[in-house]
């Protein structure tokens, strides 16, 4: 590939968002190189062959949280993507039962009723409520938070601007907003149902990616994040990208190509080069200097700035602030090719709900314990899982009769209280979470193929991901909005002019969203003059 | 309850226990779920089902009908607590339409409350609402407990109606008045009978339980064979309800439970419903909101409307003046009354426009073999009910 | 129920209920504002949770808080507390972390530089000032009314926009820091700062005291800023011992209040509040006398006042829905020991006794002291607040023996296993805990009582033994606290307030809840 030149930016890490970056910017004509250090593009959303003839979605599994916005406008679908919602999901309990979820809300209501018929009514001022936080929440997913210290005009009209859309919801429903954001899921949960089953299966998606437990105060803002995604209108739906998560990314590097992008593989960045105090291009590991006055990057807050950039062109402040970001690891994935379909006899035959997410963990309690484990150095011994088996739906990833397994693994430390990770730990994790899966399935052992696991040290080696948060940070309270990544520079700029941040560390956080993407080329695209 | 066989994710809707003969008579298969039910939508026609309802007898299923027993010391003080209208003045064997409201005085739900007992009663609405109902209980002595599925319920309406079901053998239920409550028997099951109904016409609905219901079914089939009894779906009742005025959860109203959108909530005042808000009885919830409201008037108004031309004014929204720049409402309900000859609608209308006699403009879109045409239609705000023949209150009844 | 006004034996302007701090602060400001005023108290004597009472014979000791030190100075000035007898038997007691294996950490700026690393004292400093700069600009917020949303209404808006300038002044950059943090645990926090795992566990300590959090639960840093700042509008006296124990403020409150016109029954619990008209109009006590007023005031916890005392018919099912979800469990018990000498704890110099000895020895022994109670259990090492009170008063035991009075977390409320049988075993399990801090401290002992939340419950009729009569957290603070129509100490129901620790700014003896109730209640009428 070769290096263009006169270029106007320079894009660190082809992950989703620095691809969505790419696009908006060379969409909008500027001519933009695209730099990732594997030889292969998607960060964390990549679809690998890592056992013969299967398709691994080896990071990121699932897809709600892409705003149609950017799949519109970057026109996705025209370079092969597609996104096929999952048709229910399930906790299983121990010693037998189950609870399903049904998209058909008569069919849901029975189900939840069989645990609580006051939680299968509950359920919908549940679902009510949720999803006025959503309504809430959502449009301020694509704007830049404004900044609460600053006078400039555009600040005080965004806080205008938040402070009407706040007002707007009404006196009851903004008490119920400050709440909401701040309280944990255990109790958010406990102000709707009274049958465990049922809090413990909304509860999952409070503790996905977070080093929080269901009983940590902001953990119920983190369920509504879940929450945000849409497929086709419908609030809350997940799905899966057809051929994998990377085909999210293999459709946003072809629509960057088509748009005049360049994008090199195999091409780590080792620096980013200040010089006059403002940015001047990148340096590659292997010596070699990419020049461009713009440099956006993907990597997490901590990686560029700590790792990618010389200290002393940056603010003693900033840096300080930094190395405060949290970032800490929470989780782990397993990767599992099957020689057939699993039985778990939980599940009533015929139930679609096998075709969604699937979960073990029967009672918030046991979540909770789960993260001490984590709390304290630890796998969890009974990890909260989040399994699919996408196969069933994509017929693109595994031979005929085949399937593939993605595990989703809450919680496993990126640091272990008794010394660094080795293969062993690797194994006995792994075995920690086949054995809880082969609980509730008794022909899962045998059927399994082939199985990567990976802790969050092996995510931050490969994807880069700073201990292996795949959030590129905590989604705290003191790490969203105008605090996100650090305070005062939370609106995509970096201390040093021209150079911006674009990954999940910015502001609206994790998850194969694009806003961060988008947000930046927003960003860039008016710090030109460009703005429309 | 008939449960379905298959489990509820293959099959969510459930079958009612006159499922089978409805199945039977239905001609054109066409079933809609309601409330977690399957049922008719449209037997054969819906005018032919509409014109039985006002000139011979009909049946309708009303099982889905979510129903709650309400007893205990404190049922009346419970009840007295949820609901805008006085129970207390409910005397047994009554029967009373109420809607119940939340903190702000927005409406829940609309319903009728049956008092069974001293201190026994029955909710029966269109929507699950334990989890309110519960949470309303906070602090009394009351049991709550849904028995959706033990009571079988039909509304036999229509002018010929109590004929048929003197002739089906329940003596003396032409001395019911308009809703009282008698109990009777057929054969050897007990059978409930109030003179309600949705169609406002006479009528009368029967309770009994679900394995007296294929027989009740088929000894009201016979009973009025000569009376021109027919089933009936939901939309000649809808056509029917909309001419008596009556209300429709997430028709004309959206329950508060349930609004996601701020603005969407709807008070009993702002739904014409002011009639059943007592404020003298002591405190219900929403009362507070309610009395403020009033002081400062409602801000919009459900009314009735009779429109210019024959095409009813589905979803249109309203207007000022013919030149459509000022937006003052829309339509929830509309129908061309086949009895009244008119063209009705129920629509929300904002302050001042909903007064009696005022000229609002609705547009209409009409579908000219699949050319669309916009056609601006002048609107009169009028009294409802649009149709109201005194024989829905005589007692006795007259014999057709 | 109703009773008809013709029955009404007496009547006054204002009814307070509960002669605790707050509900005595709260006459006695209403008295000074020229409302004749009844306080109806539940127990044979005023102080609510702050009250002196014998534990062993000869021994006395503060049954619920032991330390006064969040009572704004300004106030006590107002209500004449020393001219109606207040006297301090310590001020600005100071704070002492035990270390394990012996030795004490003293807590105070100066002695803190002996016992720290160069680097963890330098950020000591630094740490401890930025945090008052902090609690400093927090403080004003406690005695304000707390702001309704979504009103036009200009008091509203212009409290919304004080707490915002409050914290604009400090600057852009501590203004930026405190919007980080706040939303912090204070684990992270104090990781951030310092080293040393005793003054990280010693200054999370007061984090996590009478919360239902561990320092690593999000909003931990709300909580310790919240102390702090209640202790900044106290003024400069810190950490106080009244003489004679807790029931010694309550008693000078008392005296206030009766000085200026109130009239104090004790022995008279409240069985209803008395509704007309849709507006509280008095209230009947359990022995069926009806007393009228125009309003009534409730230092009860808003559980009790709303759904006992009033009841749920008089109020919206929303908002009953909203009383029903607060979270008030509380989880710290009391235990109070009769000794025959003085403690002695390791390493510690005896001088410590004069002020507040911690055990929290890391953070994260607090957490895992917190992990217990997620599941119903008390914790298997407790941390402790320790106070010696006769150290500073002999008074309060026979001469030459001493009290060792401690409050001790995590006790759940809803232990699983009951407190019938798990108040022994948490008994034991604490000494176990205090013996490793004090050898040889079992033999000492005469008399001991552990209160834990059912207890406290039961003695000072707080629903789930709660001090803060809701757990003070963000979801339970300022606007929603206790609950949102609630929050500005008025009710729905016209004439009745709330003026206890359910409402801005919380528990502890503060006694600014009376304050902002009593202005409310005056300016209403």
């Amino acid at each position: 590939m070769r290096t263009p030149r006169d270029l106007d930016a320079i894009i660190v890490g082809a992950g989703h968002n620095g691809l969505v970056a790419g696009c908006y910017l060379a969409r909008s004509g500027l001519k933009v190189l695209v730099l990732e250090r594997q030889p292969y593009i998607g960060g964390a959303a990549v679809s690998r062959q890592l056992y013969e003839n299967f398709t691994y979605s080896n990071c990121s599994y699932v897809c709600s949280l892409l705003r149609p916005e950017i799949i519109r406008t970057l026109e996705l679908p025209k370079y092969g993507l597609q996104v096929i919602p999952y048709e229910g999901g399930v906790t299983m309990m121990q010693g037998g039962g189950h609870l399903a979820n049904y998209d058909n809300h008569d069919a849901l209501r029975r189900e939840i009723a069989r645990h609580s018929t006051r939680d299968a009514e509950a359920y919908d001022r549940y679902a009510r409520d949720v999803m006025r936080q959503c309504k809430f929440i959502k449009p301020l997913l694509m704007r830049e938070p404004p900044d609460p210290t600053s006078f400039k005009p555009r600040d005080i009209q965004e806080l205008l601007y938040l402070g009407r859309r706040f007002h707007g919801l009404g006196e009851e429903r903004m008490y119920d907003t400050l709440r909401f954001w701040t309280m944990s899921a255990a109790d958010f949960l406990d102000e709707y149902f009274e049958s465990e089953i049922v809090k413990a299966h909304f509860a999952g998606s409070s503790i996905i990616g977070t080093a929080l437990g269901p009983r940590s105060p902001g953990t119920a803002y983190v369920l509504l994040h879940h929450y945000m995604g849409d497929i086709d209108d419908t609030v809350g739906a997940w799905g899966f990208a057809r051929g994998g998560m990377g085909s999210i990314t293999k459709a946003l590097g072809a629509s960057f190509e088509a748009s005049g992008g360049t994008i090199r593989s195999a091409a780590p960045v080792a620096k980013i080069l200040v010089r006059n105090g403002r940015a001047s291009g990148v340096a590659l590991a292997g010596g070699e200097e990419i020049h461009a006055p713009l440099v956006i990057s993907n990597l997490d807050v901590r990686r560029t700035f700590l790792e990618t950039m010389d200290s002393k062109d940056l603010p003693d402040e900033f840096l300080r602030q930094v190395k405060n970001f949290k970032i800490r690891g929470s989780s782990g994935k397993l990767n599992i090719a099957l020689d057939g379909m699993p039985r778990f006899p939980a599940i009533p035959e015929g139930s679609p709900s096998i075709r969604g997410d699937m979960h073990v963990t029967d009672t918030i309690e046991m979540m909770e314990h789960a993260y001490d484990d984590w709390k304290d150095g630890r796998w969890s011994r009974a990890p909260y899982i989040d399994m699919l088996i996408p196969s069933q739906i994509d017929p693109t990833m595994v031979p005929d009769g085949k399937h593939y397994m993605s595990v989703f693994v809450q919680y496993c430390p990126y640091e272990l209280a008794d010394g660094p990770w080795d293969a062993a730990k690797r194994r006995a994790f792994g075995d920690t979470v086949i054995d809880t899966i082969a609980q509730h399935s008794p022909n899962f052992k045998e059927l399994i193929l082939h199985a990567e696991i990976r802790t969050p040290w092996d995510i931050e080696n490969e994807v880069g991901l700073t201990e292996g948060n795949i959030f590129q940070g905590e989604l705290t309270m003191d790490q969203l909005l105008f605090n996100r990544p650090v305070p005062g520079y939370a609106q995509y700029r970096a201390p040093v002019r021209g150079v911006y941040m674009c990954g999940s560390s910015t502001h609206p956080g994790g998850g194969v969203m694009g806003a961060p993407g988008a947000n930046a080329a927003r960003a860039v695209l008016r710090d030109l003059g460009r703005a429309n | 309850m008939t449960e379905s066989l298959a489990p509820h994710f293959k099959q969510p809707l459930l079958k009612t226990p006159f499922h089978e003969r409805a199945r039977a008579l239905s001609q054109i298969d066409s079933f809609v779920p309601w409330a977690g039910y399957t049922t008719v939508d449209v037997f054969s026609t819906m005018e032919q089902e509409y014109f039985s309802i006002r000139n011979a007898t009909t049946l309708y299923d009303l099982t889905p009908m979510v129903k709650y027993r309400v007893s205990g010391p404190e049922a009346m003080p419970y009840l007295n607590r949820l609901v805008t209208r006085d129970v207390a003045k409910l005397r047994p064997d009554r029967v009373a339409y109420c809607v119940w409201c939340n903190d702000a005085g927005h409406l829940i739900d609309d319903g009728t409350i049956f008092r069974m007992g001293e201190s026994d009663y029955r909710i029966c609405t269109a929507e699950r609402q334990i989890d309110w109902l519960l949470d309303s209980a906070i602090g009394f002595d009351v049991q709550i407990v849904e028995v959706t599925e033990q009571i079988a319920a039909l509304a036999v309406q229509g002018p010929t109606s109590c004929a048929v079901l003197k002739t089906m053998g329940l003596w003396g239920v032409e001395k019911l008045k308009p809703f009282e409550i008698g109990y009777f028997m057929l054969g050897a099951h007990p059978l409930t009978v109030s003179r309600t109904g949705f169609t406002g016409d006479l009528g009368y609905e029967l309770w009994m339980e679900p394995g007296a219901a294929l027989g009740l079914w088929d000894a009201l089939m016979e009973a009025g064979r000569s009376r021109g009894i027919r089933a009936i779906g939901s939309q000649a009742l809808n056509v029917a309800r909309i001419e008596a005025g009556f209300l429709l959860p997430n028709v004309d109203f959206v329950s508060a439970e349930h609004t996601i959108r701020t603005g969407r909530d709807r008070s009993p005042l702002e739904l014409g419903l002011g009639w059943l808000v007592d404020f003298n009885k002591g405190h219900f919830t929403g009362r507070r909101a309610l009395l403020q409201e009033k002081t400062q008037g409602p801000r919009r108004q459900l009314v009735g409307l009779d429109i210019a031309g024959n095409k009813p004014a589905h979803n249109a929204l309203l207007y000022t003046d013919d030149s459509g720049k000022r937006e003052i409402g829309s339509v929830t309900s509309a129908i061309w009354s086949p009895t009244c000859k008119r063209n009705i609608a129920l629509a929300i209308v904002d302050a001042p426009h909903f007064q009696i006699g005022s000229t609002v403009w609705a547009e209409i879109y009409l579908n000219r073999e699949l050319v669309w045409e916009r056609r601006m239609s002048r609107a009169q705000v009028v009294e409802r009910p649009f149709f109201a023949p005194e024989r829905r209150r005589a007692t006795p009844p007259a014999e057709f | 129920m109703t009773v008809a006004a013709s029955t009404t034996q007496s009547r006054y302007d204002c009814v307070v209920i509960g002669g605790g701090h707050n509900g005595l602060v709260c006459a006695g400001l209403l008295a000074r504002g020229g409302r004749s005023v009844l306080v109806l108290e539940a127990g044979a004597q005023v102080g609510g949770a702050a009250l002196t009472r014998e534990f062993a014979p000869g021994f006395r000791v503060s049954a619920g808080a032991h330390l006064l030190h969040l009572m704004p100075a300004d106030l006590s000035r107002e209500l004449q507390l020393e001219a109606h007898g207040l006297e301090w038997a310590a001020r600005g007691m100071p704070s002492t972390a035990v270390v394990v294996g012996g030795g004490g950490l003293g807590l105070g700026l100066e002695e803190a530089q002996q016992g720290l690393s160069v680097a963890d004292a330098q950020a000591y400093a630094v740490y401890t000032a930025r945090m008052r700069r902090f609690a400093a600009a927090l403080a004003p917020m406690l005695s304000r009314l707390p702001p309704r949303l979504g009103t036009t209404a200009w008091a509203d808006r212009l409290s919304m926009l004080r707490i915002g300038w409050e914290i604009r002044k400090l600057g852009r950059r501590d203004m930026r820091e405190l919007l980080r943090i706040i939303g912090m645990n204070v684990y992270d926090l104090l990781e951030e700062n310092f080293d040393s795992a005793a003054l990280k566990g010693a200054l999370g300590f007061d984090a996590v005291l009478g919360a239902n959090l561990g320092p690593r639960s999000p909003g931990t840093v709300l909580t310790l800023l919240y102390r702090l700042a209640g202790q900044s509008a106290a003024g400069a006296a810190g950490l106080s011992q009244p003489k004679g124990g807790m029931g010694a403020l309550c008693d000078a409150l008392a005296k206030s209040a009766s000085a200026a016109g109130a009239t104090i029954r004790t022995g008279a619990p409240v069985a209803t509040i008395v509704v007309e008209g849709d507006r509280a109009c008095g209230v009947v006590l359990e022995s069926g006398e009806s007393i009228g007023a125009h309003s009534v005031i409730s230092s009860a916890d808003p559980k009790v006042t709303f759904l006992r005392l009033l009841g749920a018919r008089y109020l919206d099912t929303g908002f009953v829905r909203r009383v029903n979800h607060i979270r008030s469990h509380g989880l710290a018990a009391k235990l109070h020991l009769a000794l025959n000498r003085a403690p002695a704890f390791s390493g510690v110099d005896g001088s410590a006794l004069s002020g507040r000895l911690l055990i929290a020895p890391s953070l994260q022994h607090i957490e895992h002291a917190y992990n217990h109670s997620k599941y119903g259990e008390f914790s298997g090492a407790p941390i402790m607040e320790i106070t010696v009170p006769t150290a500073n008063d002999p008074t309060l035991a026979p001469a030459g023996q001493h009290v060792l009075s401690a409050i001790v977390q995590y006790a759940p409320y809803a232990l699983k296993e009951g407190w019938q049988s798990g108040r022994q075993r948490f008994m034991d399990t604490a000494l176990k805990q205090l013996e490793k801090f004090t050898p040889g401290l079992r033999g000492c002992i005469v008399g001991a009582e552990l209160l834990t939340p059912a207890d406290i419950e039961q003695e000072f009729r707080i629903s789930g033994g709660h001090w803060h009569h809701g757990d003070l957290a963000f979801d339970q603070f300022l606007m929603v606290r206790p609950v949102p129509g609630a929050a500005q100490y008025r009710t729905p129901m016209d004439g009745l307030f709330l003026c206890g620790a359910g409402c801005h700014p919380g528990g502890g003896v503060m006694g600014v809840a009376g304050r902002n109730a009593a202005q409310q209640v005056l300016k209403s009428s």
